[in-house]
């Protein structure tokens, strides 16, 4: 009731507010996309265990993730090849075992930079590697495809790469959401005052999109005084976003940082499980706060890159390529495991060091988005150029 | 774009290309205006010989521009003024400010002895009651006192570059501490990071290139940051090695390979934190205390980097390398391109880096000469007004405009400022650092978030501000003397409009602190 009444009081005043294309367009049945990038390059052999492999065991002495013998730190079977790290049971291999979660192996870019941000910043360029355009981001790209059913918005402090060259898209942190610093007529004077400046839409659209995120979560925060045990971190976030997307956009971005686990990652218990932990159960509760909307909702959880496959001096892993991509939704074609493999032995490492990419993101991101939202040829072609889409067909 | 955006929303973007341009524009309107009405000039501004440009300069120079500054580049003119900020000639601070500091335990506790007891205190608490709940709450009070240790650090940084004359060799040491990031809650950095500041970046801020890497190569903070500490003959960790390469020195295009990561790694074996009770193995050949070279550790093979081969011998390969870094051209060109981005454009010009770079080569990486071909380029004069502030420069300037050189109450609130707009000190988790680009920091959430500190600067609610003679809590005066030498006569139709729009003099302030012409310099 109250959300809907400041809903029409903002559209009351959007004119004096000036252009914010972007905010409210409230598409009508469009499916959402959530992209989830995991910053830093997370440990993805200790996430989908390749327990089938005695390579694996070999390579990680004090790190592996103990074979499938039932017991709550084992690591929980999903095919014949591959397990799911323990700390993800509850969370997502639930979501697997109800075919609402798939794995793509051997999953990453061409890049071998093996640095951080080179390949960070290429993935949400997703362009050929010999283009250099750094304000061209593909997520801004599909928004610009999509148009009116995108509806696009990204749940960080900054607006991330790719989301960049995509005209004003907004960004808001989920983080802390207290009271609205200016009332109408200040956020009135103030983009005002922006009006003939390149900055007049940030600045229009951030005023509007604050005052209506502290409406919208006013009542959180007595919620959250009571109740503080979950209350903290990416959870209490990810449900946030449910609220944000299950209402207002189709397309966002948030990512999660902390996977760069050089020294003493830890096993099924420890570092690297903590972080699994807290992101399983965010995306758990993105997926119960969209309700039905769930159905219609695809998740794709990325990284830049997998790690070394041997652990090293320090009980953890260095850089390295191929990766494990996860999709989530509750319409998806999941419980399996996607995409091209080879079996997981020292001949099969690129460079006897780390995963092969078999499984290129942008061939398959763009055969999602192809099923997804319909695209045709030419429009994946603007969204990844010179790339050869391949259908998991898992939507 | 496709559909999405209006068509207003176009008009405008491409009506006013740049700021720099823009604000270029209205103050040549402006200046006549003011000509032909005959407005009177301020008293201030009346005995005042600086240009528009000058203030421009000066507001690039320095953090931004204070009574003090103004007064002094009009005693000395530019040519004086970048002598001394290059040769940081005086950086002594206020008396009562300077006294503040050294009353701060960052200041009489030494790091070596911090070291030593927080490693005792981690194997203490790791080998304490068997009371998993007690064990947190003792590491939680341990990392509080740590964290206040911390947050001394950053008020030293802050008041120095709030207060400090020599306020180029203040940037440049914020500019080198994020070039070499640290992030305070690894380890124990957040007990060393004081040091860091104080010993391995402030004293090489305008000096040779070549001592900031060998500085902060040894010191323990960036040695657990970037995991060195447990590089070790047998058990190689490349993070140090890969990074010190990709973001210290030759950046990720500068010609090295993944052979060339894992053969720097093997040099950098045995490079460590200086532990006590740690068996030396042969003669300990390097320490201060702090950091130490164990040969026990170290890969005494021969080592091939960067084509040259590097002979196995200790610790003299990791000078050796390091010399090998930063004469490669590829340093010099990254190094130039970085400082201009901070220093110039977003986008800084060709022909500027390449000076720079010619500069870098010549001076064996002399910062304060690559930074004299700088200042006295045409492209840096051409970019003046033009380069949007990152938040620390927004903090940082405000409170000297609103301040003027007037005790600051309580600057705690300055670092809440930093966190809430996303560039707290010490507080960058990966070892790239802080964006020095408006686009990381011009978003629509970060507009809005720069907005409240601009509010609260504006309003005093944070009751930061006590300005000479004004009691604590009163609403700072942003209208006065230095409003009408810097500011005034150069805002836009649009600013000077929604100024008068403002209902109090907080409301009023807080728009001068949101306005365009404020969040460039």
């Amino acid at each position: 009731m109250r959300r809907r009444h400041f809903l029409s009081a903002m559209a009351a005043t959007l004119p004096a507010l000036g252009c914010a294309g972007r905010l409210f367009a409230a598409p009508a049945s469009a499916p959402r996309f959530l992209l989830v990038f995991l910053r830093g390059g997370y440990d993805c052999a200790n996430v989908l265990v390749p327990y089938a492999s005695d390579f694996y065991f070999e390579s990680r002495p004090n790190i592996a993730i103990a074979r499938p013998a039932g017991k709550t730190d084992d690591a929980l079977v999903l095919d014949t090849n591959w397990a799911l790290a323990p700390a993800l049971r509850e969370s997502i291999g639930a979501l697997y075992a109800k075919k609402q979660a798939a794995f793509v192996p051997f999953a990453g870019t061409d890049d071998l930079s093996r640095s951080h941000f080179e390949t960070q910043d290429s993935i949400e360029r997703g362009l050929p590697l010999n283009r250099h355009d750094f304000h061209d981001g593909f997520m801004a790209r599909l928004a610009t495809v999509l148009g009116a059913r995108a509806a696009p918005i990204a749940f960080t402090d900054a607006l991330p790469l790719t989301f960049d060259g995509g005209g004003d898209i907004p960004n808001v942190s989920l983080r802390n959401v207290g009271k609205a610093p200016f009332d109408e007529r200040q956020s009135a004077m103030l983009s005002g005052m922006y009006r003939e400046h390149h900055l007049h839409a940030a600045v229009a659209d951030g005023l509007q999109l604050r005052q209506h995120v502290a409406e919208e979560f006013a009542a959180d925060a007595q919620a959250a005084n009571r109740g503080a045990i979950n209350a903290r971190g990416f959870a209490l976030q990810a449900e946030r976003v449910a609220r944000l997307m299950r209402e207002q956009y189709r397309l966002g971005f948030i990512d999660v940082g902390g996977w760069d686990t050089h020294v003493n990652q830890g096993g099924a218990q420890g570092q690297l499980a903590a972080n699994l932990d807290g992101l399983g159960r965010g995306l758990a509760a993105y997926a119960a706060a969209l309700g039905s909307e769930w159905n219609d909702t695809v998740v794709a959880v990325i990284s830049e890159f997998g790690r070394t496959f041997r652990e090293n001096g320090n009980r953890g892993t260095d850089h390295g390529h191929g990766t494990a991509y996860w999709l989530l939704g509750g319409g998806i074609a999941g419980g399996r495991i996607a995409g091209e493999q080879v079996t997981v032995q020292s001949s099969t490492l690129l460079q006897n060091r780390d995963f092969p990419v078999l499984n290129d993101y942008r061939a398959l991101l763009g055969g999602l988005f192809m099923r997804l939202w319909g695209l045709d040829r030419a429009q994946l072609e603007r969204v990844f150029p010179q790339s050869t889409p391949h259908d998991l067909r898992l939507v | 774009m496709h559909a999405s955006s209006t068509p207003t929303c176009c008009l405008i973007k491409f009506g006013v290309i740049t700021l720099g341009r823009s604000i270029k524009h209205c103050l040549a309107a402006t200046a006549c205006a003011c000509l032909v009405a005959a407005v009177p000039m301020p008293a201030y501004a009346a005995q005042a010989n600086l240009s528009r440009d000058d203030i421009l300069w000066l507001g690039r120079i320095t953090y931004g521009v204070d009574s003090a500054s103004a007064a002094h580049l009009r005693e000395i003119g530019r040519a004086g003024f970048l002598d001394e900020q290059l040769t940081a000639r005086d950086d002594r601070l206020p008396a009562p400010i300077q006294a503040q500091i050294d009353a701060m335990p960052i200041s009489t506790r030494p790091a070596a002895g911090l070291l030593a007891d927080e490693i005792a205190e981690q194997k203490r608490l790791r080998a304490a009651s068997d009371d998993p709940d007690a064990k947190t709450a003792a590491r939680q009070a341990r990392n509080e006192d740590g964290n206040a240790f911390l947050r001394d650090a950053m008020r030293r940084h802050l008041l120095r570059a709030v207060y400090s004359p020599a306020q180029l060799k203040e940037q440049m040491d914020w500019f080198w501490l994020n070039h070499f990031s640290v992030f305070a809650r690894k380890g124990a950095i957040r007990w060393l990071a004081a040091d860091y500041d104080e010993r391995a970046i402030r004293p090489h801020a305008l000096g040779k290139f070549r001592d900031l890497v060998m500085a902060t190569l040894t010191h323990p903070a960036m040695l657990q940051y970037l995991d060195n500490a447990r590089n070790a003959r047998g058990q190689i960790n490349e993070n140090y090695a890969r990074e010190l390469m990709e973001l210290h020195t030759l950046g990720v295009d500068g010609g090295y390979t993944q052979h060339d990561v894992q053969e720097l790694a093997r040099i950098l074996t045995g490079v460590s934190v200086f532990v006590k009770a740690e068996r030396p193995g042969r003669r300990m050949l390097q320490s201060d205390g702090l950091y130490a070279f164990y040969p026990a550790r170290h890969d005494f093979g021969d080592k091939q980097l960067l084509g040259q081969t590097i002979k196995g011998r200790g610790f003299a390969e990791v000078e050796e390398a390091v010399a090998l870094l930063v004469r490669q051209p590829a340093c010099a060109r990254f190094i130039s391109h970085k400082l201009a981005q901070y220093l110039v454009a977003d986008e800084p010009p060709a022909t500027l880096v390449a000076a720079m770079s010619q500069t870098f080569q010549r001076s064996d990486g002399d910062i304060a000469a690559v930074l004299r071909t700088l200042f006295e380029s045409r492209e840096f004069a051409a970019s003046l007004g033009g380069k949007f502030k990152d938040p620390m420069h927004y903090v940082v300037s405000s409170v000297r405009l609103a301040c003027d050189r007037g005790a600051i109450a309580d600057e705690r609130p300055l670092l809440g400022w930093l966190g809430t707009q996303g560039e707290t000190l010490f507080g960058h988790q990966s070892p790239d650092g802080y964006a020095l680009v408006e686009s990381a920091w011009a978003s629509s959430g970060q507009m809005t978030r720069r907005f409240e500190t601009a509010r609260a600067i504006g309003g005093n609610y944070a009751n930061v501000l006590a300005c000479s003679g004004d009691t604590k809590g009163d609403t700072p005066r942003l209208d006065g003397a230095l409003y009408a030498l810097a500011l005034k006569p150069y805002l836009a139709a649009a600013t000077r409009e929604t100024l008068e729009q403002a209902t109090s003099a907080r409301e009023w302030n807080a728009v001068l602190l949101a306005s365009p012409e404020w969040n460039y310099r």
